[in-house]
């Protein structure tokens, strides 16, 4: 079977790529462009760890279908540092030991990234409902609020 | 497994109604996806809905409001206005998964999906949404409550497709809630949904009503008789209780690893209260405005 010749426009730049229809944009990223930084947790939507931006929109790139992207931005978290200045939020997760084995934190990076750009000064709680579609199994959570209370406080100059 | 990206309703049908059995409408992809990972189905061809520009919209009408096939939750919990006129429908939908899940999600998507426990589907039949459904033989409208038939299973023939959701202005004094019971508080499928849609009276007498449950049923129920306990009274205590009977005399439900059926029976009662509470509150704040 023929394979689908996509192009898109992955963290600024355009990428093009052949994919089979069964195969989701968590697959394409990882074994196709070795964009290996979107992780699986769970292939179902439950975990959150494959998390990107499509369009300006945070989905799971495990619910997305390659074929589904051509002409699409997507925004993964390869895209977050500029060069080797990390971005505030993974400064502030560095800082605040908001990650321990590491798997949720692309995920919830670009999640907390996509929430800021919505919302820049969040509540406590405005930021536990954002991140709710993010899962780690580690850290409890709290280093990871306080990690993106701070970045959003340091982002606003405040 | 063909995929399609079909720009029109017709061009859709066509496709659908093509013979293949395997062929299944991509609106989301939030259920299809998982089923094929699952391998619980294995399409051979796709039609994917969101290229369809009439399926995009979310239209403010004279007599109310229209939506396609196509939107996602987070279209909706982004229109302000939407969010405003129809809060129990959206009570419904901010329920569907988490922010990633409802960014790619549809309300079409979960009433075609037709699990007995679809957030959104008590929340639409309660405010009386009505269906615009294409295929074939031209297009038809239908109220929610006769899509779903049973887990997985709707009244859609082969080759129709739903395209977009209907809402009336809503009546002067009148509002609508949607809450669900489960386990966990997020991410989780309900064990009982409950949506109510009332409207008041100059005189703070209920003067209609609408009362849906979820996940009691192989379906969601549009509860007459639960309506009626709510119609000609101030929803008082006594109107509550008799609301909290009815809802819980209407459930046939199944007994799961969620909750048993005499717990699921139990709690539609109670849930039906706390709706209908809400429900109350928003009539009178919009009676006031
Ligand atoms: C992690 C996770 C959590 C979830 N939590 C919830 C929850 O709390 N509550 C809840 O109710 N649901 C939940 N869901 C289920 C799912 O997200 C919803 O049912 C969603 O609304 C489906 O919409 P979709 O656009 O993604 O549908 P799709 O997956 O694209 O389609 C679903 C089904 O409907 C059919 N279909 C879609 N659109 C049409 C159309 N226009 N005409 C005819 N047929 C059509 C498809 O062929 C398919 O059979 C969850 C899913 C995930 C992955
Ligand atoms: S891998 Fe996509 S949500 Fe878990
Ligand atoms: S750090 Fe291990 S899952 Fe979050």
């Amino acid at each position: 079977m023929s394979k689908h010749h996509i192009t898109t426009t992955i963290n600024g730049d355009e990428v093009d790529f052949l994919c089979e229809t069964s195969q989701t944009l968590l697959d394409v990223l990882r074994d196709e462009l070795h964009l290996t930084g979107t992780k699986e947790g769970c292939a179902t939507g439950d975990c959150g760890a494959c998390s990107v931006s499509l369009d300006g929109v945070l989905v799971c790139s495990c619910l997305v279908l390659g074929v589904e992207t051509g002409g699409k931005k997507i925004e993964t978290i390869e895209g977050m540092a500029d060069g080797d200045e990390l971005h505030p939020l993974q400064r502030k997760f560095v800082e605040h030991v908001a990650l321990q084995c590491g798997i949720c934190t692309p995920g919830l990076l670009v999640a907390a990234r996509s929430l800021l750009a919505k919302n820049p000064d969040p509540t406590e709680e405005e930021v536990r409902f954002g991140l709710a579609g993010n899962l780690c199994r580690c850290t409890g959570y709290q280093n990871i609020v306080n990690a993106v209370l701070d970045a959003a406080a340091e982002m606003r100059g405040a | 497994m063909r995929y399609e990206a079909p720009t029109s309703v017709e061009a859709a049908t066509e496709l659908l109604a093509g013979g293949k059995p395997e062929a299944r409408v991509l609106a989301g992809g939030t259920d299809i996806l998982v089923q094929m990972h699952m391998d619980a189905i294995a399409p051979e061809l796709l039609v994917d809905i969101k290229n369809i520009s009439e399926m995009r919209q979310i239209e403010s009408l004279d007599d109310g409001y229209r939506f396609g096939a196509a939107v996602t939750g987070v279209e909706l919990m982004d229109h302000a206005n939407f969010c405003r006129t129809w809060p129990g429908v959206m009570d419904g939908v901010k329920l569907i998964g988490s922010l990633q899940v409802r960014g790619r999600a549809t309300v079409a998507g979960n009433v075609c999906n037709a699990s007995p426990a679809a957030d959104s589907v008590p929340a639409l039949i309660a405010a009386g949404a009505i269906a615009t459904i294409a295929g074939p033989n031209g297009r038809r409208d239908i109220p929610v409550e006769d899509i779903g038939t049973g887990p997985g299973k709707t009244s859609l023939e082969n080759g129709e497709i739903l395209v977009s959701f209907f809402l009336a202005k809503a009546r002067p004094s009148s509002g609508g809630a949607y809450q669900r019971f489960t386990p966990r508080t997020e991410m989780d499928i309900a064990i009982v949904g409950v949506g109510i849609d009332l409207t008041l009276g100059d005189d703070g007498v209920c003067t209609h009503a609408r009362v849906a449950l979820g996940a009691v049923a192989e379906k969601a129920l549009l509860v007459e008789e639960a309506a009626a306990t709510l119609i000609g009274t101030k929803v008082d205590e006594q109107a509550l209780d008799n609301l909290a009977a009815a809802a819980s005399a209407a459930c046939r439900p199944i007994d799961d690893k969620r909750g048993t059926k005499e717990y699921r029976i139990e709690v539609a009662g109670v849930l039906a209260r706390r709706v209908a509470a809400i429900a109350l509150s928003r009539a009178k704040s919009a009676r006031e405005k």
